[in-house]
């Protein structure tokens, strides 16, 4: 059993970066974070071997249980357990997933490249097992509401492929009928709220959508999603007292993925702990490159909120891209770090070696699933390509309902 | 509020102390304390809270205790409240009233006598409306919230306390609509909200002097009823506006602009803009009188445009 208190020392890897005025930490120090951090891959497979299970080939809905990378922390809450209940369904479906969203980001990437996407692209490379974990404990009627990394949380609450590089490309088959753009994808009838610019206004929007919640009585929460970077914003703590004071069914999601643009987290936050921040509202650190731990934190936050009013999850993440194409991502971080991750937590190896190590498929099937996905992509892509711009008349379509005050504003 | 359930109240004090200005006076007993909520000072995060509750289908009526401190919330409303209609691709609807009263009252001082109109009216996707009477409140009220465009009412903190009969019936007035408030032959006065009244007052002056205005309060500053002013310039051929917001960018330099544009051909002489002097509003008496458009210019305003000929 590797020491415990080695792995939860994990989430304070940050603090024992030295402060120092250089923009990258030295390497000793991300050399732990990387040790500290993984997932420990060696006792996952003790963990496989001992576990009993009863997963066979065919068997896509039997029940079986996985421990999480690292046990939740806790403030001012009792922590769920770290055992995650799954079936091998469950497992290739978060594969698949996964693997589509991370396909779509490093299209987008190319697509950017050749110019066909144009202005703010910020992409999800690597935070994928958040998207993909909230979903699998959540229905379409909660409400997920984020800023504007948010292609895969579209495709995640049911988003096609085609609408979204349509959307991406400014076609008028886009989600947003190609007029929102990147930071714009809305899909209403899987309570997705988009899709927003400027950071941190959609926190209040959240607690507002939570508000309507209550007032439906339908048992529903929202997931109000927000980066480490927002979580300094005044209107985070406005809404967070709202909310609690009026035990609205909203949960503060904190994707931490421990840079807001440059800014590392330990030069914009007093307190990084950002599940602390909330002070009277109790939170959950979790580990967010882990799309089981996500799934329980989800679960858990979405009983514990209808009850008791709001909490927040700081998902510990990652992104292997700059903050937005227009930044390499590299004067702030070292490569090595980046790499670093991607081999000792990526979400989607995570599951691959879950699923090769509890023989639900083989790896050649995996390889399959990858490109299919590939293909999927490539298709919905060329058919973007193709679709047209919108007409002319929607430049004044959809400022008002119904039209209203268009008449004196076109030419 | 009782005809429909989804129609509730946001704003501080709107509540128990029956809101700054009574206006919201004894809601909070019938209706309970979710419909009408009482909030702590944080006009951009409530104002974001209706806005997202508007998302989800209820039509909350926000208030600023002074239009003033929905300065707080600017990117609120101009970001999400304007314009999530049309980046959403028409998926989202955003029914708020955003309501509250502004202008030059008695010796507020300056950032309580702030006039908003003539900062929100370049955000695309929202409606602004000015009331001027008690009939008129109640009718453009109830179209504000039955709407389905995120409308900004501004109300005036010196007309809370105007009494009028107005019918038992139920009315909406149509929220794009001028109102007539007095046919006359010689010259357009375009006006609203407090100013109407100065603009009134001024008719009586003018009237005993032999002239024939022609006063219409605009009520919609966004969009324009350029058909009810454009009917009466192509009558009058003479056009004065008399407005309490700042000359620089406010609403008269638009509505200026939009008659030029549109009828120029109808103009005998040039459009003469009263506005409020372009300073924050003195706290002294005599110098508070100053910055806001008085009768006696409007009397003067219209003798020199009427010399014209």
């Amino acid at each position: 059993m590797p020491s415990l208190s080695k792995i939860c020392s994990s989430f304070c890897f940050l603090s024992l970066l030295p402060r120092s005025r250089s923009r990258a930490p030295n390497p000793q120090a991300m050399a732990a974070l990387r040790r500290f951090s993984s997932p420990a891959i060696l006792p996952l497979r003790r963990f496989a071997a001992s576990c009993p299970f009863s997963a066979t080939a065919g068997d896509d809905q039997a029940v079986m249980t996985v421990e999480t990378s690292v046990p939740f922390t806790g403030h001012r809450i009792d922590t769920p357990s770290r055992s995650v209940e799954t079936t091998p369904k469950e497992l290739l479906s978060f594969f698949r997933e996964m693997s589509l969203m991370r396909r779509m980001e490093i299209a987008a990437d190319s697509l950017y490249k050749a110019k066909l996407i144009r202005g703010f692209c910020h992409l999800y490379d690597g935070q994928e097992a958040v998207a993909v974990g909230m979903e699998a404990a959540i229905t379409k009627k909660d409400a997920i509401i984020t800023a504007y990394r948010d292609h895969c949380i579209f495709l995640g609450r049911g988003g096609k492929l085609i609408e979204a590089f349509s959307e991406l490309m400014g076609r008028r088959a886009g989600c947003s009928k190609g007029k929102g753009g990147s930071m714009h994808f809305y899909r209403r009838e899987a309570e997705f709220y988009g899709g927003h610019g400027i950071v941190g206004a959609q926190i209040p929007l959240g607690c507002g959508i939570a508000l309507g919640q209550k007032y439906s009585k339908e048992e529903t929460v929202t997931f109000t999603m927000y980066g480490d970077g927002a979580a300094n914003q005044g209107q985070l703590f406005e809404a967070l007292n709202m909310s609690a004071l009026w035990d609205l069914p909203v949960i503060l999601v904190c994707e931490n993925n421990h840079y807001g643009m440059g800014t590392a987290e330990w030069r914009a936050a007093k307190s990084p702990a950002y599940y602390k921040r909330g002070d009277y509202v109790p939170g959950l650190k979790v580990d967010g490159m882990d799309a089981l731990a996500v799934k329980q934190a989800c679960k858990f936050a979405k009983e514990h909120v209808l009850k008791n009013g709001p909490m927040i999850l700081e998902m510990d993440t990652y992104r292997y891209h700059g903050h937005s194409m227009s930044d390499p991502g590299s004067s702030y971080r070292t490569r090595d770090e980046i790499s670093g991750i991607r081999q000792e937590r990526d979400p989607i190896e995570r599951i691959r070696k879950l699923i090769l190590s509890h023989e639900i498929s083989t790896a050649n099937e995996l390889k399959d699933i990858e490109k299919e996905v590939r293909k999927e992509v490539d298709a919905a892509i060329a058919q973007a390509k193709e679709c047209p711009m919108p007409d002319s008349s929607e430049l004044f379509a959809n400022i008002y309902v119904k039209g209203l005050g268009v008449k004196d504003q076109a030419p | 509020m009782e005809r429909d359930p989804t129609v509730c109240v946001i704003g501080e004090d709107v509540g128990h102390y029956g809101g700054s200005y009574k206006v919201t006076k004894g809601l909070a007993t019938k209706f309970g304390d979710l419909r009408v909520l009482d909030t702590p000072i944080a006009e951009n995060s409530f104002t974001g809270m209706g806005i997202g509750a508007a998302m989800t289908g209820l039509r909350p009526v926000i208030e600023g205790m002074n239009m003033g401190f929905l300065l707080l919330a600017f990117n609120q409303i101009s970001n999400n409240c304007g314009m999530l209609h049309y980046t959403s691709g028409g998926q989202f609807t955003i029914p708020v009233v955003i309501r509250g009263p502004g202008g030059v009252g008695r010796q507020l001082g300056a950032e309580h006598s702030q006039r908003l109109e003539s900062y929100f009216q370049s955000i695309p996707g929202l409606q602004l409306v000015a009331c001027s009477t008690p009939y008129n409140a109640k009718g453009l009220m109830k179209a504000a919230i039955r709407s389905e465009n995120p409308v900004v009412l501004f109300e005036h903190v010196l007309l809370y306390n105007l009494k009028e009969k107005i019918p038992d019936e139920e009315y909406v007035l149509c929220l794009e609509e001028a109102e007539m408030v007095r046919p006359g032959d010689q010259i357009t006065i375009l006006t609203y909200s407090r100013m109407r009244y100065h603009v009134m007052q001024a008719a009586k002056t003018l009237v005993n002097k032999g002239y024939d205005p022609e006063v219409i309060d605009i009520r919609s500053l966004k969009p324009f009823d350029l058909y009810t002013i454009g009917n009466s310039i192509k009558k009058t051929h003479r056009v004065l506006i008399v407005e309490e917001c700042m000359r620089t960018g406010g609403i008269g330099a638009s509505l200026r602009s939009a008659i030029i544009d549109n009828f120029w051909d109808y103009l005998d002489a040039e459009i003469m803009c009263l506005s409020s002097q372009d300073v924050p509003t003195p706290y002294a008496g005599t110098l508070e009188e100053w910055t806001v458009v008085q009768p006696a210019q409007i009397v003067s305003a219209v003798e020199q445009l009427c010399k014209k000929t």
